[in-house]
């Protein structure tokens, strides 16, 4: 059976959004999917949404990797659809089709954008017939022009009237202008329409007019070559760049060209990529300043023999009652983490500088920090101290299902205590974490790695681990930081010292 | 200043007491309520099963349109996932011959009235600025400002006052729209009046992101005795509760008694509109909660009580839900593009020579562009 390739374009998911972040796919080239099979899940700036897919048939292509940005009409996924070229995607749809020409120039993923962009510049206008009737006095199609329209005809030059040679805006001709630099072979316009004004937006015009940047020697990369703002501040750095190169200003009377765009420019800019400081990251950034820059930081480290956390850990899982149960060493952290809370209770308090009071947290809400698609979150085990060690294994996975599948609720981000960071997973051995923010105490876990170490008077390899644990010392003295990772590092050196801490 | 939660006030729905009207629990087990049960007598199994015929349907269209959105098809959708039994319960006590002047949410209602169902779509697909001739079903066209459709039904059933008929007007709104200005209005001239119409109040429990005990801290029903209203609060959730509310409501109408508020006290289960997530302003156990008295789940359990809910039925069900999702993808996607001139339709109903006139203009503007053909060549 031959197949027609159909190509799904991302559609405005939102109202009025222009671009979408794919998350993730939920199926792979060949899978065959039923029509509206949610096939993936793209989060735009409202909100994360399930994508329906709009034909039944076979992937044959993803065109986007799960974390790009694509924009609104962009292609995203091909299908390989039974039928022919011109047949609606669902069944039954034929019946009120009949024209099988109109879909291939409707664009349905741009409802409510009007008509698509058209390439070739502005919409051309026939002449008008009171311009024919100016110019050659007697009228034969008989038209009754507009009284008002004639008279600004008369008075005004005619909007259609194309000059011969390339007029630029005086504005654009300021003397700004004058300090490009024209060192380039010279070349032929970009534009070739001559009268066309640069297809832009005001606000880029003025940008561009603010930085002294001709419009005509920007190519537009837009719909329809329109010039964006990232055009024209890429050509102002250009611009930037072989003025620091020439070291001369030229004389006044130099017209601008597209010759300032120079090939050397262009190899500069691809050894650099700029993305600009927004979603995720800037949050995290923020996040990160403001602790880094109100909490003073102390870091400590402990490294610990886990040999027997390590034996403990295998007995665990091979026990009935943890049967299916994902045990790891951080687990074992985590309760640990608990109790030792428990006996240094001011590492899970908070400086609340507003209200100038010190919150001593009767219940550990355990952030476990995260590296997800979307970026580092910290979703937190609420009331972590209640919970049997089961029940904390039980709640580790959750929590990382949810923040790998990027399901982490509002919830599960709020009202943390104090979180751990594995950065054991990565085969790091020890570091100074950063505070979340509103929290007295941060423990990282390094990697478990085998190493000769002493044991019992000699030298043995023994599963050997690295604590670091950053607290507020504005919260926090030194002793009970110290007694807390020591108690801590306790438990994990011989599990059964719990016993003498409960 | 603490922000009550209308859940914890006595009286809050589904708590004993509440004054909550309700003929078949969450559980689907069909509780006596004497005032109420001689409103239903005639609705046998095959009339419930129509019923939730009707729920399966709606949902279903709710669901396809969704999926529209997301496909590029509609430029916005706004589901009414959770609230099937509130408007298929009031919608099908209706006579044809009464007039329903609804928000955007009301589907169903539409559905009830026999709105073709590619015309449901014509407004959010942006092909029309309106879907159909209100005139031909009895329901105004869904009205986006909100609460304004409260003062249209009064108005409307004024007019059936007047003409000494005994249809009724009924407008649908949500808890949001009861803080409006123009809902308040309508009530007072309703009242006023004695007009025939019902205030149908789904108190879906968000007006967008805000929760409705934001700006209900009694129960929304009890608003309307102090506009000499007579008001009842009825479980939204429960199809034949909604529909013996409407009947009562309709009953005293009809016989001069004058207007009725209805407080429907359900649960939107999706988002606002396909452009809202309501997961960054809701905590998703209350969804959790809400999706346990679903009001699809309910009437499949009283069915299958009585006998009534064979794989038989339910394959019919199906089959029907799935014709309509069929006929409704095809009448979406074979919408013929408007004529720019079309914009003119329907603004006045009698012919007006100052839109003639611009009318006129805009075609001679319009036919002073080049045709596509030329326009091709020269470029």
């Amino acid at each position: 059976m031959a197949g027609v390739i159909k190509e799904f374009r991302l559609p405005d998911l939102g109202e009025g959004l222009t671009e979408s972040e794919i998350v993730n796919w939920h199926v792979a080239v060949g899978d065959t999917v039923e029509l509206n099979q949610i096939i993936a899940d793209v989060e735009t700036a409202k909100a994360v949404v399930e994508l329906p897919s709009p034909y039944a048939g076979v992937i044959a292509e993803l065109h986007e990797q799960p974390g790009t940005v694509v924009e609104v009409g962009a292609p995203l996924v091909s299908f390989e659809v039974a039928g022919p070229a011109g047949a609606p995607p669902s069944t039954g749809s034929a019946a009120s089709g009949g024209d099988t020409g109109a879909p291939a120039k409707r664009e349905p993923n741009l409802v409510g954008y009007g008509a698509a962009v058209e390439k070739g510049g502005r919409p051309e206008r026939r002449a008008r017939r009171f311009a024919s009737q100016l110019s050659g006095g007697a009228n034969p199609a008989g038209g009754s022009a507009l009284p008002g329209l004639a008279e600004r005809a008369g008075s005004a030059p005619m909007i259609e009237a194309v000059p011969a040679v390339p007029a630029r805006p005086a504005v654009e001709a300021a003397p700004a202008l004058a300090a490009l630099e024209s060192a380039g072979p010279p070349a032929t316009p970009v534009r070739t329409i001559s009268g066309e004004r640069p297809r832009s937006t005001p606000p880029v015009r003025k940008l561009a007019r603010d930085l002294g940047i001709g419009l005509e020697g920007v190519p537009g990369t837009g719909p329809g070559g329109l010039i964006t703002r990232d055009d024209v501040l890429a050509a102002a750095q250009q611009t930037s760049a072989s003025d620091g190169a020439g070291g001369s200003v030229a004389p006044a009377s130099v017209i601008p060209s597209p010759a300032t765009i120079t090939p050397a420019g262009a190899q500069d800019t691809a050894r650099e990529t700029r993305t600009p400081i927004k979603g995720m990251r800037k949050h995290t950034a923020a996040a990160m300043v403001a602790s880094a820059f109100t909490a003073p930081h102390v870091t400590e480290f402990l490294t610990i023999d886990v040999t027997p956390t390590m034996e403990l850990i295998g007995r665990v899982k091979e026990s009935r009652a943890f049967a299916g149960v994902r045990i790891t060493p951080l687990t074992i952290v985590a309760k640990a983490l608990c109790i030792a809370l428990q006996r240094n209770p001011t590492l899970n308090s908070r400086w609340d500088e507003a209200a100038g009071d010190i919150v001593q947290f009767n219940y550990v809400n355990l952030g476990i920090a995260a590296a997800t698609p979307r970026g580092l979150l910290v979703p937190n085990i609420k009331d972590a101290q209640e919970l049997s060690l089961l029940e904390l294994a039980g709640a580790l996975t959750g929590l990382t299902e949810r923040a790998r599948a990027g399901k982490t609720g509002p919830a599960d981000l709020s009202g943390g205590t104090i979180s751990i960071t594995n950065i054991g997973v990565f085969g790091i051995d020890a570091g100074t974490p950063i505070l979340n923010p509103g929290e007295a105490a941060i423990l990282a876990m390094g990697a478990v790695r085998r190493m000769p170490w002493e044991y019992q008077g000699q030298i043995a390899l023994r599963s050997v681990m690295t604590l670091s644990l950053s607290f507020d010392h504005r919260l926090v003295d030194g002793e009970q930081g110290s007694r807390f990772l020591a108690d801590i590092g306790a438990i994990l050196a011989d599990p059964g010292m719990v016993l003498t801490m409960v | 200043m603490a922000l009550k939660n209308i859940e914890s006030v006595p009286g809050g729905p589904g708590e004993p007491g509440s004054g909550l009207i309700q003929l078949i629990t969450a559980d689907g087990v069909r509780v006596p309520e004497p005032a109420y049960d001689a409103l239903v007598a005639d609705i046998d199994g095959a009339a419930l099963q129509g019923l939730y015929e009707d729920m399966v349907v709606v949902r279903r269209i709710d669901s396809e349109a969704t999926a529209l959105q997301r496909q590029g098809e509609l430029a916005l959708w706004p589901p009414l996932l959770g609230q099937e039994a509130a408007q298929i319960g009031s919608g099908r006590a209706l006579r044809s011959d009464d007039f329903v002047f609804s928000s955007y949410r009301e589907n169903a209602v539409a559905y009830c009235r026999g709105v073709d169902l590619t015309d449901i779509l014509r407004v959010w697909r942006g092909n029309a600025s309106s879907g159909w001739d209100p005139y031909a079903i009895n329901m105004a066209t869904p009205q986006v400002i909100i609460g304004a459709q409260a003062l249209h039904a009064t108005g409307y059933a004024m007019g059936i006052l007047n003409d000494g008929d005994d249809a009724v007007a009924v407008t649908y709104f949500g808890d949001g729209a009861t803080s409006q200005g123009d809902v308040n209005e309508a009530m007072v001239f309703a009242a006023s009046f004695q007009a025939p119409v019902i205030f149908f109040c789904q108190n879906n429990h968000w007006a967008i992101s805000e929760p409705v005990g934001l700006q209900a801290h009694v129960p929304i029903a009890n608003r309307a005795p102090g506009f000499g209203i007579p008001s009842v609060r009825v479980d939204g959730n429960d199809v034949l509760a909604c529909l013996a509310v409407t009947r009562q409501a309709l009953a005293r109408a009809r016989s001069g008694g004058g207007p009725t508020f209805i407080e429907a006290v359900t649960y939107r289960m999706g988002p606002h509109t396909t452009a809202d997530d309501p997961t960054r302003y809701r905590d998703a156990n209350e969804l959790e909660d809400w999706a346990a008295k679903d009001p699809l789940k309910r009437l499949e359990a009283h069915l299958d009580s009585l006998g009534l809910f064979d794989e038989a039925f339910t394959a019919a069900v199906k089959a029907k839900a799935d014709a309509v999702a069929a006929e409704l993808r095809a009448g979406c996607l074979g919408m013929p593009e408007p004529a720019p001139s079309d914009v003119f339709k329907h603004v006045y109903s009698t012919p007006n020579s100052w839109l003639d006139r611009q009318q006129d203009h805009y075609e001679r503007y319009l036919s002073s562009f080049a045709d596509s053909a030329s326009s091709d060549g020269s470029s």
